[in-house]
């Protein structure tokens, strides 16, 4: 062969392989609310020191293309190899079966078991993975603005109508242009739903219609935006079940209480610094009870993996107790794993504000509802949630009455039950 | 004797260049005749279209085919083999309204809502663009001081993607915008204009305007400057008025460019999504919801998808765009006709 031939042929080698995935690849689709995919770079490059033959690639994304892009991806049979969801239940058709691959499954199942159900199909026993985080769902209030406007943060105990009334007090003395903001998520929107008695699984696993407790609620909550207590930015600022939140309003000081939920904090910590003294607040109560939403995020394996050996050892580290309290404790997240939680944790800030607010959430982690629970775990969850926030931004936007947009949530979810041929 | 025919002299570097060129050509050649011998003639065209029909084949006939497949059938799943065949049945659900005037009394009722949307936008944004490119046209055709500073002033939003125009107009007209900071600057109050049904569908035309008009202004600005100036000259030593000299020069011998430009803004306007997408989400409500949305949501962002119903929605946009290709041609054509007559 000729030095050109031989250079022609090298170059060929060399185009194919750059785009060809490599044996002892694995490849990490993440998204980031906070600090954390620094935190896991950092974990992820000390790994790669220590197995030098597996290279881990962190895709940085966007919580939309995880949300929109991934499942199409999966169903076409590929994906990455590993991937940070919240629809974990959904999908868990895609998930790979870890048990026969890690090190030791009694660890996954006696440190993650708990949530091992959200994330595989019914009926199975398969490990998916592991939440790298436990969220919950509630409130923040701006402490500043209470104080400068004399009024008191109501207390543990205080329900929906007592936040939106001092919150409403608040933002008049103090020219605030929201008292109060709501993620567009039907995920958010859950939690008030159910400390007002909501219900959404029926007798046969499927979705019901909307019940008393639901309407109830969602009356209160178009209302609240028709009226100004609620911020009208969040909720009429799309079409669909696009997600949309307040966090930047809260962060800016123009909110006076923000129900988001526990993932926040870093970014409160880090953005708000010593602006204004904020607070988490837990979950204000309805007539049922006072119960937030629970959920997270899942590190989950991808069954279309080529290299799942390498993919299980990439798991094993990332659930390894050490470094789970690592990332917890640089990420400021309540983790999922029952040793870091028992041992207790060191969170790394210097923000007392952050500390107390992870202490609040731990705290209102004991009054989750049941069906908070079970919610997270349940195959239509994100069919309600989908639905929910359709319809209610439509009837806040004053496109159609609550009524009518209570009968178009019921029938837009019966008719993607119908649709999934379920 | 005969004399010799003297060839022509080059430098040495020039024939060396010569040599692999002749024989690149030659290379082609060889092919080529062969394929001339064995087809004739008429064999070579289509030898020369066979490639862009292949690519127009499998990237364009292609897909549609399958989308028609897709809107065929039901089901989350995105394999055609996975999906179960439901007729049409799709569009029966599409076209399920008892009113079609009024999109609430329609089984899916946000499409027939992204319809009417559509277009009103169709309406207003075409007009608009039109009448907006064609009067920039007109001025920057004039002898203006530094007229190729405009004309790149113009075209500058073009070069932009639409998802940064859509950010850009975000920034401004957003509660906490530039705009709102202006209007507060001169004692006014700042209002959301991306939360009220009418503004946010008027930034929703307004912007799409902006973004675009640069590429038919451009378009309109060839076809004015291919006007013979004695045209003009003539008109005015007759005396006529510069309005009637537009009337009766200026747009008659503009209408093959303005026909181009009117067909390309339409089917633009219809498929309108990326930059309205990034500025209003489609709010407030559904009222800047337009169809590309709708089948954008329905075939990939909700859950559970339905490709079958998005397919079937998309079918249905393609046929619009079809009867409006049809119609411009049919005014090209009688255009060219009327042309050919005068």
């Amino acid at each position: 062969m000729t030095k050109t031939g031989t250079m022609l042929a090298a170059f060929a080698v060399g185009l194919l392989t750059s785009t060809a995935a490599m044996a002892g690849d694995v490849r990490i689709m993440w998204y980031s609310d906070g600090v954390e995919g620094e935190v896991l770079k950092d974990l992820l490059d000390r790994f790669m020191k220590e197995n030098p033959g597996i290279n881990v690639i962190l895709d940085n994304v966007s919580y939309s293309v995880v949300r929109e892009q991934l499942p199409v991806q999966l169903e076409a049979g590929n994906g990455p190899d590993i991937a940070r969801v919240t629809n974990l239940k959904a999908q868990s058709q895609h998930w790979l079966d870890l048990r026969p691959l890690v090190a030791d499954a009694a660890y996954w199942d006696a440190n993650f078991g708990d949530q091992a159900d959200w994330m595989r199909p019914d009926g199975s026993t398969q490990i998916s993975g592991f939440m790298t985080q436990i969220t919950i769902a509630g409130g923040f209030a701006n402490k500043t603005l209470f104080d400068q406007a004399g009024v008191a943060i109501p207390g543990k105990d205080a329900t929906w109508d007592d936040w939106a009334k001092a919150a409403k007090q608040v933002a008049e003395s103090q020219q605030v242009p929201f008292p109060m903001a709501l993620d567009r998520s039907g995920h958010r929107l859950s939690g008030p739903n159910l400390s007002f008695g909501a219900n959404y699984i029926g007798a046969d696993g499927k979705p019901a219609p909307l019940d008393k407790g639901s309407k109830a609620f969602l009356e209160k909550f178009v209302g609240w935006i028709a009226d100004g207590t609620m911020s009208k930015d969040v909720w009429v600022s799309a079409a669909g079940s696009t997600y949309r939140a307040a966090a930047d309003d809260f962060i800016n000081g123009q909110l006076v209480y923000y129900y988001s939920g526990s993932w926040q904090i870093p970014n409160f910590s880090t953005k708000i610094g010593s602006n204004f003294d904020w607070v988490a607040t837990g979950s204000p109560c309805g007539p049922a009870n006072c119960t937030g939403m629970t959920g997270g995020a899942g590190l989950v394996a991808v069954k279309y993996t080529k290299n799942p050996k390498e993919v299980a050892k990439v798991m094993d580290y990332l659930a390894r107790e050490d470094i789970v309290k690592e990332f917890s404790e640089r990420t400021l997240f309540l983790p999922a794993h029952k040793g870091v939680l028992a041992k207790g944790l060191d969170f790394k800030t210097d923000d007392p504000q952050a500390k107390a607010a992870l202490a609040e959430f731990i705290d209102a982690s004991k009054t989750l509802s049941d069906l908070a629970r079970k919610l997270p775990g349940w195959h239509w969850s994100d069919t309600v949630y989908g639905a929910l926030v359709t319809r209610v931004s439509q009837a806040a936007a004053g496109e159609m009455p609550l009524q009518e947009a209570v009968t178009r949530i019921d029938a837009d979810i019966a008719a993607k039950v119908k649709d999934s041929g379920l | 004797m005969k004399a010799e025919t003297p060839r022509p002299t080059g430098s040495g570097f020039g024939e060396a260049i010569m040599i692999p060129v002749r024989l690149a050509m030659g290379l082609i050649d060889a092919p080529l005749r062969w394929v001339q011998r064995k087809l004739g003639l008429g064999g070579m065209a289509a030898f020369f279209l066979l490639p862009n029909m292949l690519i127009f084949g499998i990237f364009v006939l292609l897909p549609f085919f399958i989308n028609f497949a897709y809107s065929m059938t039901g089901g989350t799943a995105l394999f055609l083999d996975d999906r179960t065949f439901v007729g049409t049945d799709q569009y029966v659900r599409l076209f399920d309204c008892s009113n079609y005037l009024d999109p609430n009394s329609c089984t899916e009722d946000t499409f027939w809502t992204a319809v009417g949307n559509t277009a009103w936008f169709v309406v207003l944004q075409v007009t608009l663009m039109i009448l907006f490119s064609l009067v920039t046209a007109l001025i920057l055709n004039r002898e203006l001081m530094a007229r190729s500073f405009w004309r790149a002033v113009f075209f500058f939003p073009v070069l932009l993607s639409p998802v940064v125009v859509g950010l850009i107009w975000k920034w401004i007209l957003q509660r906490q915008g530039l705009l709102n900071f202006a209007l507060y600057g001169f004692g006014f109050q700042p209002y959301t204009w991306l939360n009220d049904r009418n503004w946010a569908f008027a930034a929703a035309v307004g912007v799409s305007i902006w973004a675009h008009m640069g590429f038919y202004t451009l378009i309109l600005l060839a076809g004015l400057q291919a006007i013979p100036k004695d045209l003009y000259e003539a008109a005015e030593m007759d005396g006529t008025r510069p309005a009637r000299a537009f009337w009766r020069i200026t747009l008659p011998l503009l209408m093959p460019n303005l026909l181009v430009v009117i067909v390309l803004v339409l089917i633009r306007a219809v498929q309108i999504f990326d930059e309205v997408y990034v500025l209003t989400g489609g709010g407030p409500g559904t009222s800047t919801l337009y169809l590309t949305q709708y089948i954008y949501e329905t075939g990939f962002a909700t859950q559970l998808r339905n490709p079958g119903l998005a397919a079937a929605a998309s079918i249905l946009m393609g046929v619009v765009l079809i009867v409006l290709t049809l119609i411009q041609l049919g005014l090209g054509r009688s255009s060219e006709k009327n042309g050919s007559r005068k």
